[in-house]
């Protein structure tokens, strides 16, 4: 079985966080209406590095917030694990503002349709755009993102893992090989 | 996936299931002060509210809770219904599930009926009071109220005031204080202290003398039913013995009482409007505990039918559902 593969360190990391946050102050020409919102929990994590780096290319305060959508996925019944649930936190007025979403990955796209669907229960954004550190493919919904840190050609059966120095000690995104097939 | 059910402390509740239930609550109390105090969590579910007994907080809460979490809500109360024609409980429900609910939240004056609804449905079961055998979302609420209170309960001494006796909440909450770490003592008047409940691990005092001792004192509601019989002399003197009033509580300790309150009778009135009393707290903590109740039993758990309409995709069941 082939070991799993570094296709970002902790420097190409932080090289792509500091190109996405210029092109995100670059598409958006009225820095008073923008925000930040991560989803739980490696996403979280990149929004608040995304979000300084973005106040320091402003120079000026963006609001800052978070989400978990464990209560908007559509797949309640499907899981037999129980995920730690977080608390979310937006606690400033979406109206009128563009909200930059951030996740670590993105594949299937539903984790973002249950973000979108969250965000728009704490108010009605006027634009929302997506910024992603890997994008892997494979959508089974009609998403793309407006930012990605890397395009990530992958199989299915693999797995791409994003490790972030917060919760894992470490920055790495690695690609992660399909177990072996197991004989039945 | 078996189905789950939250019947009693005793057998269901554990203390890792009890942590995450307190912890789903509290990510549920965001939900509850947004201008949108909902989530698509259970869009689609169908939870049925059997109440065979009068109760206008748990009915409601339990209501709040399924439609907080965008499910469908059918309430069956006993009176009114077929019910009064003499139907059994097991007609009762061997007809209401063909509504095809995927809970049933059900309160009997009936120890053990709750049992029996989740033998005759294919629903998961919430106890919602079954006589005088267990409350188990009221524990719930009530450690939850205390975590966010206290911080933990781990050390805790919790004084269970009143009639323990006819008391399903003193049953379900000593197990749960207990299981959370805390230690609980039972104080009341010999009549209304079943015998042998020390076997449970807990104190018994028949008197208020060290009532000091407590953090939390928890007082039990004296059902005025219970004065035509022999278990006490009067009221005025159960009051004078053991109603929790401005003299006996202590300012650093919490005050808790499951409502509705006696007010002059387990409690006086400048207590239950005390900065000790957490009662309100009671009363909001129990929508997003049932919140959590009901999202922790379906977490997992398909549709009676099968869930055959709903997408399983690859995508949908990795964990990495980017």
């Amino acid at each position: 079985m082939d070991a799993e593969k570094v296709v970002l360190d902790g420097d190409d990391i932080r090289r792509t966080l500091v190109r996405v946050a210029h092109e995100i102050v670059e598409k958006n020409a009225e820095p008073e209406g923008l925000a930040l919102v991560g989803i739980h929990r490696r996403g979280a994590v990149l929004a608040q590095r995304l979000h300084r780096l973005v106040e320091d290319l402003l120079d000026r305060e963006v609001p800052l917030g978070d989400l978990d959508i464990s209560f908007y996925r559509d797949d309640v019944a499907h899981r037999s694990e129980h995920p730690v649930v977080h608390a979310s936190h937006v606690d400033f007025p979406l109206d009128r503002r563009t909200v930059v979403l951030v996740d670590d990955v993105l594949y299937t796209g539903r984790t973002v349709r249950a973000a979108i669907d969250a965000l728009f229960d704490y108010g009605r954004p006027a634009r929302i755009q997506l910024a992603v550190l890997a994008d892997r493919g494979h959508r089974e919904l009609p998403f793309r993102a407006d930012y990605v840190g890397k395009n990530l050609p992958t199989s299915k059966r693999e797995r791409v893992s994003v490790r972030v120095e917060e919760i894992d000690g470490h920055d790495e995104v690695a690609l992660v090989p399909a177990p072996e097939e197991v004989p039945a | 996936m078996t189905r789950r059910h939250l019947i009693s402390v005793e057998r269901d509740l554990d203390r890792e299931r009890i942590e995450r239930i307190v912890s789903l609550a509290g990510s549920f109390e965001e939900v509850a002060h947004r201008e949108i105090k909902k989530v698509p969590a259970l869009r689609g579910r169908t939870v049925l509210n059997l109440f065979y007994e009068a109760s206008t907080r748990t009915r409601s809460s339990f209501e709040l809770a399924a439609k907080r979490l965008s499910a469908d809500v059918v309430n069956f109360a006993a009176s009114g219904s077929s019910v009064e024609k003499g139907e059994s409980l097991k007609d009762t429900v061997l007809t209401l599930s063909a509504h095809k609910p995927d809970v049933v939240c059900v309160r009997t004056p009936w120890a053990g009926a709750a049992d029996l609804v989740a033998k005759w449905s294919g629903a998961s079961v919430v106890n919602a009071g079954d006589g005088k055998h267990e409350h188990p979302t009221q524990a719930l609420l009530d450690v939850y109220t205390l975590v966010r209170k206290l911080g933990a309960l781990d050390g805790a001494k919790i004084w269970i005031v009143g009639d323990v006796l006819h008391s399903r909440v003193a049953r379900s909450n000593i197990l749960a204080f207990q299981r959370m770490g805390a230690s609980v003592t039972l104080a009341g008047p010999p009549t209304l202290i079943p015998r042998g409940i020390e076997n449970l691990g807990c104190d018994v005092r028949y008197d208020l003398d060290e009532l000091r001792d407590a953090d939390v004192v928890y007082a039990l509601r004296m059902q005025n039913e219970r004065i035509d019989q022999p278990y006490l002399p009067t009221l005025r003197e159960y009051a004078e013995r053991f109603q929790i009033n401005g003299k006996r509580l202590h300012p650093r300790q919490v005050l808790m009482h499951p409502g509705p309150v006696n007010r002059g009778i387990e409690l006086s009135g400048e207590v239950v409007d005390s900065p000790q009393a957490v009662i309100t707290a009671q009363v909001e903590g129990g929508v997003v505990v049932r919140m959590a109740v009901l999202y922790e039993l379906l977490e997992g758990a398909r549709s009676p039918e099968g869930g055959g309409t709903r997408a399983t995709t690859a995508g949908a069941r990795d964990p990495q559902l980017a």
